[in-house]
C-alpha cells in the first residue's frame, strides 16, 4: 500500500493507492498545516482502506505543511504532485490549474507529462481560495453555496480591486450600494478567472486543460475559467485530492523502482 | 602583490577591504577631504583622478539590509511621507542622511553627488532629493537608454560632452586643475581590474563550477568601490588565481555538497535572507554559476578613449539596454555556463528589472529551454519575502531540472 499525503494551508488530503495503482481510500479533513486535521485524514484514511500504518510500504508527503511532517520517506512539491496525479487520470491533460487555500498554479505539462513551466500567484491572496472564502464571509453565504448564489447572478458587477483587503470593502461598498449578493458573488468568481488567466497567460495554455484543488469544487468558477480561457475545463475525481493522489503515484513508483534495485 | 598573496586569501582580502573602506572614508573626510555619493556604475575614473573618496549608497544600504537592520530605515523614511513602492536602497538612504548613524557601518556624509541614470530613473528623484536636503551639489550623468540594439552615435557624443562638463564641475568643486595624464593611468587600471573580475567571474563555466556564485554577491562590493585602484585589480586576479586552481585539482564550489544543478540568478540578492535564499539552494546542490550582474560592472574601453568610456557605462549595464539585448545575453549566458535553470528574483523595489521578466522568461525558455522560476522579494525591505514560497519555488525548479536531466541521461543510452 502506498502513501500520499498533502498537508496544505487549509486543508489535509490523504490517498491511499493498492499495488496495483487502484485508489483504497482518498480523504480530506479541512484543517490545514499545524492541526489535528493530518491525523484525522490519515485516521479516515486507514478505516476506509481497512488498513492500517503498518501496511504502508512507501510514503510521499507534499503540500506547505510537507517539510515539517515527519513521518513520510520523501518530500516533494506540490506542482509536481498535481501534475503526477493529473496524469494519472488523465493521460491528455496539458494545463493544470489549481486554485489552493493559499496558492493558485497554473502548470504547464510537456507530451510526456513532465512539469515544463509553471506560475503561481504571489504573495497576494487574490485568485486564491483564501479569496472565496472572504468572499463567502462578506456575502454570509457557506463557501459550498458560493457557486449556487454566483450563478444566480444575472448582471456581475465588476470587482477590480487585485487586494483581497480592498475587493473585500468594494464588494461591502456594492452591497451597501443595494446590488443583489447572487451579482456580486457572480462578480467576485469572475474576478479570480479573469487572474487566473493572466497567469495562465504566462505559461501559454494547451488543451486539455485540468482544474484541481478546492477551488475545483466551485462549479461556476470552473464554468467562469472554461468561458475566459475559451475551452473545456475538466474535473477529474476528487480534485481537492489531486495533490495527495498525485504523492501516492510517486510512492508507488519510488517503492517499485527500490525493489527493482533490490 | 606577491607576499599579499601568500598571506592571505581573496576572501580574507575583501573582508579587510570592506572594513577598510568605511573607515579610511571615515579618516578621510575627518581630514577635511571631498566625499561624495554616487550611484553604483558611475564613471569612478573622473573622481578617483581628483582623489575624491566615494562612498556608494547601494552598497551601503545592501550591507545594512545584510545584517538584516534596514527596518528602522524603512519605516523612517515612510513616516516621512515617502511611499512604501519606493526603492527600498533609496529608502534605506535618504533615512540614512537624515539618522546618519547605521550599525552595519557609517558612511561619512557628502560635499557632492554623482548620479549615473545607466542603472535606473528613480536615482534622479533619489539624488534631487539629497541634493536639496543637504543642501550640496548634484552632478547628473544621463545615460539615455538605448531603444536600438547598439549605442547610438548623437547619445556617444552626447555623453562624452557630459563627461567633459562633469570634469569641468569636478575643477569648480575642487578648485584644482583636472590631470588628464593621472586619468589615462586611472583608465588603465579600472580596465585591468575589469578584465580580471571578468576572467575571475568566468571561471565559473568549468565542471563543476569552482566559485560559489553567491561569492559573487561579496566580491561585488569591490569592484563597485574600488575599480580604479591597483589593490583590487590584484584582488581579482589573485582570486581568478584561486579559481584556476581549484579547476586543476577538479574542486566543485563546496566541501561538504556536490554540483548537481547550475543556475543563473537574475537580478539584485535578497539581502536580509542572504543566507536563507543560498542555503535553501545549497541544499538541493544548486550552485548559481553565473548572474547578469558580472557584466554590468565590466566597463571596458580603449585607455584614454573618454567617448568609449562613455559608451561603456551606457553599454554594459543590462537595465540600459533593450529586451533583445537582454534575451541574447541570457541566452548567451545559459550556453556558456551550461545551465541547468534560471531563478529570476521578482525584486519590489526594482521595478525597471521586473518590468520585462516575464517576457525574458518566455523567450529564454523558448529559445534554449532553460526552466526557470520567479519568487518574489526585494532586495532590502524584509516585509516583502516567504521564505515558504521561496523554498516551494526552487524544490519544484530543481524538480524540474531533475526530470530535464534525466530525460537527457535516457537520451544518451
Amino acid at each position: 500500500m502506498y502513501l500520499g499525503l498533502d498537508i496544505g494551508s487549509s486543508s489535509s488530503k490523504v490517498v491511499l493507492l493498492g499495488e496495483g495503482g487502484e485508489i483504497l481510500a482518498a480523504q480530506v479533513v479541512n484543517l490545514g498545516t499545524g492541526t489535528k486535521g493530518v491525523g484525522q485524514a490519515l485516521e479516515a484514511a486507514y478505516a476506509q482502506a481497512g488498513a492500517g500504518p503498518d501496511q504502508v510500504a512507501y510514503a510521499v508527503v507534499t503540500g506547505y505543511g510537507r517539510m515539517t511532517y515527519q513521518g513520510a520517506d520523501k518530500q516533494i512539491t506540490e506542482i509536481s504532485c498535481h501534475a503526477k496525479g493529473v496524469r494519472h487520470l488523465s493521460p491528455e491533460a496539458r494545463t493544470i490549474v489549481d486554485v489552493g487555500g493559499q496558492d493558485t498554479k497554473v502548470i504547464r505539462l510537456n507530451p510526456q507529462g513532465g512539469v515544463e513551466n509553471f506560475v503561481m500567484n504571489d504573495k497576494c491572496a487574490a485568485g486564491t481560495g483564501r479569496f472565496l472564502e472572504v468572499m463567502a464571509r462578506v456575502l454570509d453565504c457557506p463557501i459550498q453555496s458560493l457557486a449556487q448564489l454566483a450563478r444566480a447572478g444575472e448582471a456581475p458587477v465588476s470587482i477590480s480591486n487585485l487586494c483581497t483587503v480592498f475587493a473585500e470593502s468594494e464588494v461591502i461598498s456594492h452591497l451597501a450600494a443595494g446590488v443583489s449578493q447572487a451579482n456580486v458573488a457572480a462578480g467576485a468568481i469572475h474576478s479570480i478567472a479573469t487572474r487566473i488567466v493572466g497567469m495562465a497567460g504566462r505559461v501559454g495554455v494547451e488543451p486539455q486543460v485540468v482544474m484541481t484543488g478546492g477551488g475545483a469544487l466551485n462549479g461556476a468558477l470552473v464554468d467562469a475559467l472554461s468561458r475566459s480561457l475559451e475551452q473545456p475545463v475538466q474535473v477529474l475525481g476528487n480534485p481537492q485530492a489531486m495533490g495527495a493522489l498525485g504523492a501516492a503515484v510517486f510512492a508507488r513508483e519510488f517503492a517499485q523502482k527500490r525493489a527493482a534495485q533490490g | 602583490m606577491q607576499n599579499q598573496t601568500t598571506q592571505r586569501t581573496s576572501k580574507q582580502w575583501v573582508d579587510q577591504m570592506l572594513r577598510e573602506h568605511y573607515e579610511k572614508a571615515r579618516q578621510a573626510k575627518a581630514e577635511g577631504r571631498l566625499v561624495c555619493w554616487s550611484t553604483s556604475i558611475a564613471p569612478q575614473e573622473l573622481l578617483t583622478t581628483m582623489d575624491i573618496v566615494t562612498m556608494y549608497p547601494e552598497n551601503h544600504a545592501a550591507a545594512i539590509g545584510a545584517r538584516r537592520d534596514t527596518e528602522p530605515f524603512i519605516s523612517y523614511t515612510e513616516r516621512s511621507g515617502y511611499s512604501s513602492d519606493l526603492c527600498s536602497y533609496a529608502r534605506v538612504n535618504l533615512a540614512y542622511s537624515e539618522i546618519q548613524h547605521s550599525e552595519a557601518e557609517n558612511m561619512p556624509m557628502p560635499d557632492f553627488l554623482l548620479c549615473t541614470t545607466n542603472i535606473c530613473h528613480t536615482v534622479i528623484k533619489w539624488y534631487e532629493n539629497l541634493s536639496k536636503e543637504l543642501n550640496i551639489p548634484l552632478i547628473m550623468f544621463d545615460t539615455p537608454f538605448n531603444h536600438t540594439d547598439e549605442v547610438q552615435e548623437h547619445n556617444a557624443k552626447y555623453m562624452k560632452g557630459e563627461l567633459y562638463a562633469i570634469i569641468d564641475q569636478l575643477e569648480e568643486i575642487t578648485g584644482r586643475k583636472f590631470d588628464y595624464d593621472k586619468l589615462r593611468q586611472v583608465m588603465e587600471i579600472s580596465n585591468e581590474t575589469c578584465y580580471w573580475w571578468k576572467k575571475a567571474t568566468e571561471k565559473a563555466a568549468a565542471h563543476p563550477s569552482p566559485l560559489d556564485g553567491f561569492d559573487i554577491f561579496n566580491y561585488m562590493a569591490i569592484i563597485v568601490f574600488a575599480r580604479g585602484t591597483t589593490e583590487a585589480r590584484d584582488l581579482f586576479h589573485l582570486w581568478h588565481d584561486e579559481l584556476e586552481e581549484k579547476i586543476r585539482n577538479h574542486q566543485g564550489p563546496w566541501k561538504d555538497q556536490e554540483e548537481h544543478y547550475r543556475v543563473l540568478w537574475d537580478g539584485i540578492a535578497c539581502w536580509p535572507y542572504l543566507r536563507y535564499t543560498y542555503k535553501t539552494l545549497k541544499k538541493l546542490g544548486i550552485n548559481m554559476v553565473t548572474s547578469t550582474y558580472p557584466k554590468s560592472w565590466t566597463v571596458s574601453y580603449e585607455t584614454g578613449d573618454i567617448e568609449g568610456m562613455a559608451r561603456a557605462y551606457s553599454a554594459n549595464v543590462y537595465p540600459n539596454r533593450n529586451l533583445n539585448y537582454d534575451v541574447a545575453n541570457m541566452v548567451n549566458l545559459a550556453r556558456k555556463f551550461d545551465l541547468d535553470g534560471i531563478i529570476f528574483h521578482s525584486n519590489r523595489s526594482c521595478k525597471l528589472m521586473d518590468f520585462r521578466q516575464y517576457e525574458v522568461q518566455r523567450r529564454v525558455l523558448e529559445e534554449c529551454g532553460v526552466p526557470s522560476v520567479i519568487f518574489d522579494g526585494d532586495q532590502t525591505d524584509p516585509r516583502l519575502f516567504s521564505e515558504a514560497q521561496y523554498e516551494t519555488r526552487i524544490q519544484a525548479l530543481a524538480e524540474m531540472m531533475a526530470e530535464n536531466k534525466a530525460k537527457k541521461g535516457r537520451a544518451a543510452q
